[in-house]
């Protein structure tokens, strides 16, 4: 299929970026999307113009590290990350326009490259449960019951992509933030530090400069791992439940 | 290799390469050295003197880990805070071992290429990790473990490393649980257990199809924690490019911070390598994009010895080539042998049907006919050569790609009989979604059709029992090392292995190095430092300079195509030789003509890539001569020349019962071998059987 791509090309952090069109021919719909852009890159360096810079690794839906905003939609028109798209969700003739996640936390490094290292400070701010190496007690002697640990497993499966960012008009992270909230506070290790670990992330959600809640769902529709939106009433569960702890 | 010398790096700091036990890096071309042509076997390599693991404690096996430990010095902890560990690599082994320095109050600078530590590829491992809980009382034993992780190996590991392995594989289930990860529980609240390839117990623990996920966010919220504790810097999207070594220690690393272009020096009283495996140098594997061999490479170019690097891993599961673009490919979990059943249709006029409409009679259950006791869970080695072996007679199913059918059915008809979709979908959803997502069929109602590919490299620098490398001061932990899998892994040992390094064993065994510091303090003005530096500087240089006619992408690919023809599931000298010539050509023409535009001072992905592929292109040669010189067919390394009457791989125990660790030979020279004896006590060597 041919294919006209209009995508941000952005120098640097400081430089200002435009969008540039880039017509594509000889498209398979067996393609991967960033390998769509791979066929683009290569024919990009064979005339002497520098390839466009995107992140991916894993390429197999599961590291996080890849995401563009495709045609205005997080990941593109599937539910699903931007390297388990495949072309076969295009038309020959469609005309797709490709940008970075766009968010102030998120500011762009080159092209379609963004910086997420608020996310890791999120964490960083209580995102765990404190068991030092060698610290555990046997697996077996804290049982779980199965549908808290189901639930739990629900909201760790997020990849720490950022769609849900680039998804909300807030630019907020409370999916994110209310997916590690539910994921350690369902299971019976997270509860020590359950009411400073809200109180903790949210501070450090909000200094990130990330947006508020309201509520529109946009976070939990363009999520590659489909978390619900009810992780974040866990997370103004949890926060109210602190707050009147006096954390 | 004769253009070689244009790599800016052959001129750099050879006097720092250490090499205890080795003769002095031979000074003539390997090619037509007219000197001494009877040292080189086969033209390529020469025989050094034979090696020996010093650390590990003799006496009876279940007691030497135990030992290990209390011999080991200890760090008085006021003393902890004025030393320093690199750690290149935020995956299991190099997450968790950053953790746990953390905690235990080191200095740690933890490196990874990604935007974020919790990005590395232990990330995509789906199926489970092994330990011997013996949850299900099945007959389950540290032994036990430890004997089946010996056999899958196909008797070519060390059976301290491995015991140690098994011992410690407990205590990682109890600490990822008390971390938060989401294990697969049973409706009483207790862990559930599965089965994988080449074991006949349950001892698989796993979180449905994201176990590695799980586990790996469970060291990088331990690593995060220690971040925030000030214990921990962390350099995200940074890569390292060269090893520092002073008076024949590891002191520090030059790595190129990948957002500025910025060339960095970091130093400290000890360097540790946790930075994968080496697949990528077949291009197409299941390996991330960025997966790469530098680190190792580049410690071995400075004096630490490669162990087994022709010994890789092909995994039976995986999605078929679709096409020329494919950039990279998908495994699916193991785990999914558990209840789907492997077939070809009996004759080749078949292939081209719907598989709906073949029928029973016409299927061939290859591994259940040729395997009954293990029937589709026979270890990956064995399922992958069976599949080559019936597409090889053209039986193989699905789309041409060029002219040959490359795909075998993974049927789960019977297992939809037997459970219902709703509980399928339970144990593998995420996996039949993602064939879906990349094939576009459904397997909820068409057999999938699966293929081997390159999935893990059991070969890495070589480690003693400590997992110090040939180079003090450099230790190796995880993919990177070569030490516990033998000529083959067994599935769920590669996040035991991981955390078994990261969390227990490096942290017990660095100690005793670390004790004999604080090491003199460095300047960056250094000889050895500037010198280091300096050749990182030449080569990105060197490589933007070239601005020939092909992509690097081009090279790799290319590059890929030779070893997976030669270098793959089925070896032979005459392949191999041709490999090595052809890849020494590539090389030549790799420096002479590829394309790297853009700048050093900014984020350049080609750049990136094209410094991995160089390093490829020189790793590849190596596996080559290392699949040659192995003339014995063993694990994932299979000589055509070595199998018995009905195609299974023969081993000789009598001439190959060793680890082959090679020395870097020198930019022009030749490589040398040393051999380590596997000298087995406790386990007797057999030919391995899963009939």
């Amino acid at each position: 299929m041919n294919l006209t791509l209009k995508i941000w090309r952005q120098a640097g952090p400081k430089s200002k970026g435009e969008m540039v069109t880039y017509p594509v021919s000889g498209i398979s719909e067996d393609m991967s999307f960033l390998e769509m852009l791979d066929v683009l890159n290569e024919q990009l360096n064979a005339r002497g113009e520098e390839p466009i810079a995107f992140d991916s690794d894993c390429r197999e839906g599961i590291c996080g590290m890849c995401g563009l905003m495709i045609s205005g939609k997080a990941h593109g028109p599937e539910v699903t990350t931007t390297c388990q798209l495949h072309m076969r969700s295009f038309s020959d003739g469609d005309e797709i326009t490709i940008e970075p996640w766009r968010a102030d936390a998120f500011p762009v490094i080159k092209d379609l490259v963004v910086d997420r290292s608020s996310f890791d400070r999120i964490i960083q701010a209580g995102g765990f449960i404190s068991a030092n190496t060698g610290a555990a007690p046997e697996a077996h002697s804290v049982p779980v019951p199965k549908p808290k640990a189901d639930r739990s497993f629900m909201a760790a499966a997020c990849i720490g992509c950022g769609a849900c960012v680039a998804a909300c008009p807030n630019a907020s992270g409370m999916l994110f933030l209310g997916a590690k909230i539910t994921h350690l506070g369902e299971l019976p290790q997270g509860q020590p530090e359950r009411d400073a670990r809200v109180v903790n992330m949210l501070t450090q959600h909000d200094d990130e400069g990330f947006g508020g809640c309201t509520n529109i769902g946009e976070c939990s529709s363009a999520c590659p791992k489909e978390i619900p939106l009810d992780v974040i009433n866990q997370l103004n569960k949890d926060l109210r439940h602190a707050l009147a702890h006096g954390e | 290799m004769t253009d070689l010398h244009t790599d800016p790096v052959a001129t750099a700091a050879p006097e720092a390469t250490i090499a205890p036990e080795a003769p002095e890096a031979p000074e003539a071309p390997a090619t037509d050295a007219p000197g001494a042509p009877d040292t080189l076997v086969h033209g390529l390599y020469r025989e050094g003197e034979p090696i020996v693991d010093t650390k590990a404690p003799r006496g009876p096996i279940a007691e030497r880990w135990n030992t290990r430990k209390f011999e080991a010095s200890l760090v008085n902890p006021a003393n902890r805070r004025k030393l320093t560990v690199i750690i290149v690599g935020t995956g299991l082994a190099g997450g968790a071992a950053a953790a746990t320095l953390g905690e235990a109050g080191y200095n740690v600078k933890s490196f990874c290429y990604q935007d974020s530590p919790r990005r590395a590829h232990s990330i995509a491992a789906q199926g489970g990790i092994n330990a011997a809980k013996n949850y299900k009382e099945d007959g389950d034993s540290t032994f036990r473990l430890f004997y089946d992780t010996v056999k899958g190996g196909d008797y070519r590991s060390r059976e301290s490393n491995v015991y140690r392995l098994a011992e410690v594989s407990a205590n990682i289930i109890d600490q990822c649980v008390a971390q938060g990860v989401p294990f697969a529980r049973e409706y009483g609240g207790l862990l559930d257990n599965r089965s994988f390839g080449g074991v006949q117990v349950s001892r698989t623990f796993y979180a449905r199809g994201q176990t590695g996920q799980q586990l790996l966010i469970g060291a990088y919220q331990a690593l995060e924690r220690q971040v925030a504790a000030g214990t921990v810097e962390m350099f995200t999207r940074h890569e390292m490019l060269e090893v520092v070594i002073v008076d024949g220690k590891a002191r520090g690393i030059i790595a190129r911070d990948l957002v500025t272009g910025e060339i960095e020096t970091h130093l400290a009283d000890a360097v540790v390598l946790a930075s994968g495996g080496y697949g990528n140098v077949f291009f197409l594997s299941t390996n991330a994009m960025g997966s790469n061999v530098t680190a190792t490479w580049r410690a071995h170019r400075k004096g630490a010895h490669f162990a087994n690097p022709c010994y890789t891993q092909i995994h039976p599961t995986c999605i078929p080539v679709a096409g020329e673009h494919q950039s990279k490919l998908t495994l699916m979990s193991e785990s999914l042998r558990n209840d789907g059943r492997i077939w070809v249709p009996k004759n080749a006029a078949d292939c081209e049907k719907d598989p709906r409409e073949i029928p029973e009679e016409d299927r061939d259950y290859y591994l259940e006919r040729i395997y009954p006791s293990f029937g589709n869970l026979v270890p990956r080695d064995i399922a992958s050569r069976q599949a080559k072996n019936v597409c090889d007679e053209g039986r193989g199913v699905g789309p041409k790609v060029g002219d040959f059918r490359r795909g075998v059915y993974l049927d789960f008809t019977d297992a939809l009989k037997r459970m219902s979709a709703e509980a399928v979908a339970e144990k593998y959803g995420n996996l039949l979604d993602m064939y879906q997502r990349i094939t576009g069929e459904n397997p909820y109602e068409v057999p999938m059709r699966i293929y081997p590919a390159v999935h893990y490299t059991m070969g890495g620098l070589w480690v003693d029992y400590d997992l110090q490398s040939s180079i003090p001061g450099l230790f190796v932990t995880g993919e990177a090392n070569f030490s516990d899998h033998g000529a083959n892994r067994l599935g769920a040992s590669a996040l035991m292995q991981g955390l078994a390094d990261g969390y227990f064993v490096l942290p017990n065994t660095i100690r005793d190095y670390l004790a004999k510091g604080p090491f003199p303090k460095l300047e960056e003005s250094n000889e050895a430092v500037v010198e280091a530096r300096a050749s990182v500087d030449a080569r990105v240089q060197k490589l933007l300079s070239i601005n020939g006619d092909r992509s690097v992408d081009s090279f790799h690919k290319e590059l890929g195509n030779i070893m997976w023809e030669y270098c793959g599931m089925e070896r032979s000298e005459e392949g191999l030789l041709k490999a090595i010539d052809l890849i020494r050509g590539l090389r030549d023409e790799f420096w002479r003509n590829v394309k790297v535009l853009g700048a050093a001072d900014t984020l350049n992905q080609s750049l990136e890539k094209a410094g991995r592929v160089a390093d490829f292109l020189e790793l590849g040669e190596l596996m080559c001569i290392d699949a040659l010189h192995r003339r014995e067919s063993c694990g994932g390394h299979f000589r055509a020349e070595s199998q018995t009457e009905d195609g299974e791989a023969l081993r000789h125990d009598d001439e190959y019962a060793y680890v082959a660790a090679w020395e870097w030979g020198g930019q022009d020279g030749a490589p040398t071998l040393h051999k380590e004896d596997l000298v087995y006590e406790f386990v007797e060597m057999k030919q391995r059987s899963y009939k």
